[in-house]
């Protein structure tokens, strides 16, 4: 479990309390982490998982042993919120809630993943509206 | 009974095809549908972060729209735009407190009372006008076309909001069959186009084009067939990318079940917009011999 993760965001500069990670997850989205049996069935049916620098189920360990590098994983802005975790998982676990969740600790302190401005005009014009206000919804804070 | 329709913002602008054809089988098969007034964006995706309700303003907005029109239901075309509103529609039922803060915050707007079913445009075809209505439509069948029915996420995940079983779904296959078209199966059917990386990503949703079409083509599949305006865009256009990154491959036409249906039951195929999409749609159509009588 010591993989390289990238380092885009300063973690300490969050300041979040130390074992706190686990309960903040639980805050914004109600799911109880530790119903989690590690079965990884949630990594086998996820089509973002080739991409991912850290699995699904791997995420949920990270947060449970409190290890903040877990905000600096490509993961979390992969999961596109496809729900085929949530409705896979024999747990009832609705993971991708907890991506969410994740996602949120982050842009909540003003930090976004997207920036806006690197967005061209032939792009503006040529991909379909609801990609970009989904895109926001989920990257921009 | 005249119907209601919420549009959304991709229907009036990139998916314009998708709401044309939608209204001209509609005119067919006898029945009204009228675009709602003052709608405004749905917001695409639902909040997903339980303290987060203000995202849930723009979709409820629109419902207390509906209520305040006289109408007990809307339909939808979009896929995110049927998911967005009937999951605040479900949270606003699930939870009346919920709805207390939200009806408070809104000065301008009456309060929702929670009367108004969302419906997506294929559950109106399958339990209101119904597949043998549509069967007995056909003046032109699509003989010996072999399509494979993507449904993508929004229509069936979460399973409280889907319109079919989530796992294996059927509904597409039975229009098709209604068509007189043959049906590939296809495990990618239910996995995720790329969503909106399309913009940062580019070549990761091609990759996930390329792998949802390769199956489709291996298993002797002509053309794909689906409901959203997103995964349009990703598997056609996206997919035709992907032609210039994987040898010897080739991108399937991609059509909206609205437009087959329309061709199949014999309205001028201009109604369709096929000139919108990356991959000819035509093509395959006049091979088989789908535009004649």
């Amino acid at each position: 479990m010591n993989k390289k993760l990238e380092s885009r965001i300063d973690i300490d500069a969050l300041k979040l309390k130390k074992g706190e990670l686990v309960q903040e997850v639980e805050d914004l989205c109600g799911e109880n982490l530790f119903g989690c049996y590690q079965c990884g069935t949630c990594s086998a049916g996820c089509p973002f998982i080739e991409d991912m620098d850290l699995s699904p189920d791997e995420v949920i360990r990270y947060i449970i042993l409190d290890r903040k590098e877990v905000l600096n994983s490509k993961t979390i802005w992969l999961c596109a919120a496809c729900f085929t975790c949530a409705e896979r998982c024999p747990r009832d676990i609705n993971i991708t809630k907890i991506m969410e969740a994740l996602r949120q600790i982050i842009l909540r302190k003003n930090i976004d993943r997207t920036n806006l401005i690197n967005i061209t005009k032939e792009e503006k014009v040529s991909i379909p509206q609801l990609a970009f206000v989904s895109l926001f919804r989920k990257n921009v804070g | 009974m005249k119907l209601l329709y919420y549009p959304g913002c991709t229907l009036k602008t990139s998916a314009k095809n998708l709401e044309k054809s939608a209204f001209a089988i509609m005119e067919a098969l006898g029945h009204e549908m009228i675009e709602m007034e003052d709608w405004n964006c749905c917001g695409v995706v639902s909040s997903l972060t339980d303290d987060d309700l203000m995202h849930h303003l723009a979709p409820l907005r629109n419902l207390i729209h509906v209520e305040d029109a006289g109408y007990d239901k809307i339909i939808t075309l979009c896929d995110m735009c049927y998911n967005t509103l009937k999951q605040t529609n479900l949270r606003v039922k699930e939870k009346p407190e919920d709805l207390e803060t939200l009806n408070s915050f809104m000065d301008r707007e009456n309060d929702y009372k929670g009367t108004v079913k969302v419906l997506h445009f294929l559950e109106f075809l399958r339990d209101e006008v119904g597949f043998d209505v549509l069967k007995k439509s056909i003046k032109r069948p699509l003989k010996g076309m072999k399509i494979m029915p993507y449904y993508g996420c929004m229509l069936l995940r979460p399973r409280e909001v889907s319109i079919d079983d989530a796992e294996e779904p059927t509904i597409l296959s039975k229009i098709l069959t209604s068509l007189g078209a043959d049906v590939v199966d296809n495990p990618f059917k239910i996995e995720c186009c790329g969503s909106y990386h399309t913009i940062e990503e580019k070549n990761l949703v091609s990759n996930r084009a390329y792998r949802i079409t390769k199956f489709a083509v291996d298993r002797g599949s002509d053309a794909i067939v689906l409901s959203c305006p997103l995964c349009r865009f990703n598997l056609d256009v996206r997919g035709k990318e992907a032609e210039k990154i994987y040898n010897n491959y080739k991108q399937l036409p991609v059509y909206y079940y609205v437009q087959l249906i329309a061709v199949a039951i014999g309205l001028d195929p201009k109604c369709c917009g096929f000139e919108e999409h990356a991959v000819d749609p035509v093509l395959l159509l006049k091979k088989k011999g789908a535009f004649e009588k």
